[in-house]
């Protein structure tokens, strides 16, 4: 079992926190909305993960387990 | 309200006993009276949030706007022209779609890659200003020889202004922004030279762009998004006003926290891969942030179980609900470490700080040089003793002294 990133789009505002936090799984585009880079990270990027997802200014992000 | 003191009205904003410390009434509002009465210095209603959730609720509610140039809201003073909450131009790009289009165009010079790519020119600057600095010898003044310089230089390269007249940008920012040191003749002869200077400048860059912001949104206007000269300038002006003040005082504040109690400092010198996490931890301690942020009420909501009618101006406390114990353990001490660290000090939801990467990066680059170049820094004078800077809207030190 393992791991997913959950995006809302429409929630992100181009913040970057999440790719200062973690550049191994998200990006941005040029216009600043986020990018994901891996939507099933590998354990040792949970941590990362989880951070960016609490400091999201918009909210936009999720970590689920995965089936 | 149930609270003993529903029918209180304090008088906003609220003093705090020194330049870092927070006012006391903070922890009784949170704990009793989430949603206060407060009468602001014009002398209109308004109320008051206090809590991490309440004030998070309601800056990321898509439905209220921080425009108070509307019928039945507060206004925040009684000066002629109003605050920057009042501006009816700015409220055309602040709202719904236009708002979006208009900060889609703009993240473009606000991505973390970007930022990253400025870095090492934020470095030289704050390299320059340093040796200035030690070319004097101590005691310095770490505000106007260094935290009032650095972003206003980072902005002007920023709009491809060049470094002779970058002098000139902080000098009108200064006299617009700090509207206390100067006559309201000066202040209206600031703004004018700006403008024109400005309107220069987009010419300028519009006969012959180059690698900036402003030559970006030029040519962007060639293709399906247009920004208009009116909305240029705005944007333009818009920059310089919500990044170099806001800025400047939190390079003051957050040197200030750390050599009030110069163990942190020491922490950082032993071990500088805190710095990332130590800035966050300044910009959420930081309990001098100034007014906090505006909301006009649409339509009737509800905030901490409370009814909040439509027509209510809502005035939200970043830097109380950074302190509230019931989001941060330990919300009373500074944490350099502190992981994660969801403070909402650049706001939150849509219309949350544009710049953030930017003051993120000008606030981590501080703290890499001073360390490096300046070990040995110290206060000159007691942390009770540092001067606040009298301004309505946004909190800051007014002269931090400091020996090597």
């Amino acid at each position: 079992m393992g791991m997913r990133v959950l995006v809302e789009y429409e929630k992100c505002c181009g913040a970057g926190q999440c790719v200062m936090v973690a550049p191994k799984v998200f990006d941005q585009r040029d216009d600043g909305i986020v990018v994901l880079l891996d939507e099933t990270p590998p354990p040792d990027q949970y941590k990362a993960v989880q951070e960016a997802v609490t400091v999201c200014p918009g909210a936009a992000l999720r970590l689920e387990e995965s089936a | 309200m149930s609270s003993e003191s529903s029918d209180q009205v304090l008088d906003y904003p609220l003093r705090a006993p020194t330049a870092l410390e927070p006012p006391a009434e903070w922890d009784r509002l949170r704990q009793g009276c989430p949603v206060a009465h407060v009468r602001l210095p014009s002398g209109d209603k308004a109320v008051l949030l206090t809590r991490y959730n309440d004030v998070r609720q309601v800056l990321s509610d898509p439905r209220f706007s921080r425009n108070l140039a509307q019928d039945g809201a507060a206004r925040i003073t009684t000066n002629e022209g109003g605050s920057v909450f009042e501006n009816p131009e700015a409220a055309s790009l602040a709202g719904g779609e236009s708002h979006q289009r208009w900060r889609r165009l703009i993240n473009r010079a606000f991505t973390v890659k970007r930022i990253q790519a400025l870095q090492t020119k934020i470095e030289a600057m704050a390299n320059h200003l340093v040796d200035e600095m030690v070319k004097k010898g101590p005691p310095a003044d770490l505000v106007s020889d260094f935290a009032f310089p650095l972003p206003v230089w980072v902005i002007a390269d920023l709009l491809g202004i060049a470094v002779t007249d970058r002098d000139k940008l902080a000098y009108w920012s200064n006299a617009m922004l700090t509207m206390t040191q100067f006559t309201q003749e000066e202040v209206n002869r600031a703004q004018m030279e700006f403008a024109q200077f400005l309107m220069g400048h987009i010419a300028a860059k519009r006969a012959n762009p180059g690698e900036d912001l402003l030559s970006e949104l030029i040519t962007a206007t060639d293709k399906e998004d247009v920004l208009t000269e009116r909305e240029l300038m705005m944007t333009a002006q818009g920059i310089l006003v919500a990044g170099h003040e806001t800025t400047s005082n939190m390079i003051g504040k957050m040197m200030s926290m750390l050599l009030s109690d110069r163990s942190r400092w020491e922490r950082l010198l032993e071990n500088p891969s805190l710095i990332r996490t130590a800035v966050e931890e300044s910009l959420r301690f930081d309990a001098n942030m100034g007014f906090g942020l505006p909301r006009f009420i649409s339509e009737d909501t509800e905030v901490a179980g409370q009814p909040l009618p439509r027509g209510t101006t809502v005035i939200c406390s970043m830097s109380s609900a950074n302190r509230d114990e019931s989001f941060f353990e330990g919300a009373s001490e500074m944490k350099l470490d502190r992981t994660p660290n969801a403070h909402i000090t650049f706001g939150a939801g849509a219309h949350s700080c544009l710049g953030q990467a930017l003051a993120r990066t000008e606030l981590q680059t501080t703290l890499q040089v001073l360390l490096k170049r300046l070990p040995t820094l110290d206060l000159a004078v007691k942390p009770e003793e540092l001067p606040r800077r009298e301004g309505l809207l946004v909190g800051g030190i007014e002269k931090v002294l400091v020996r090597w």
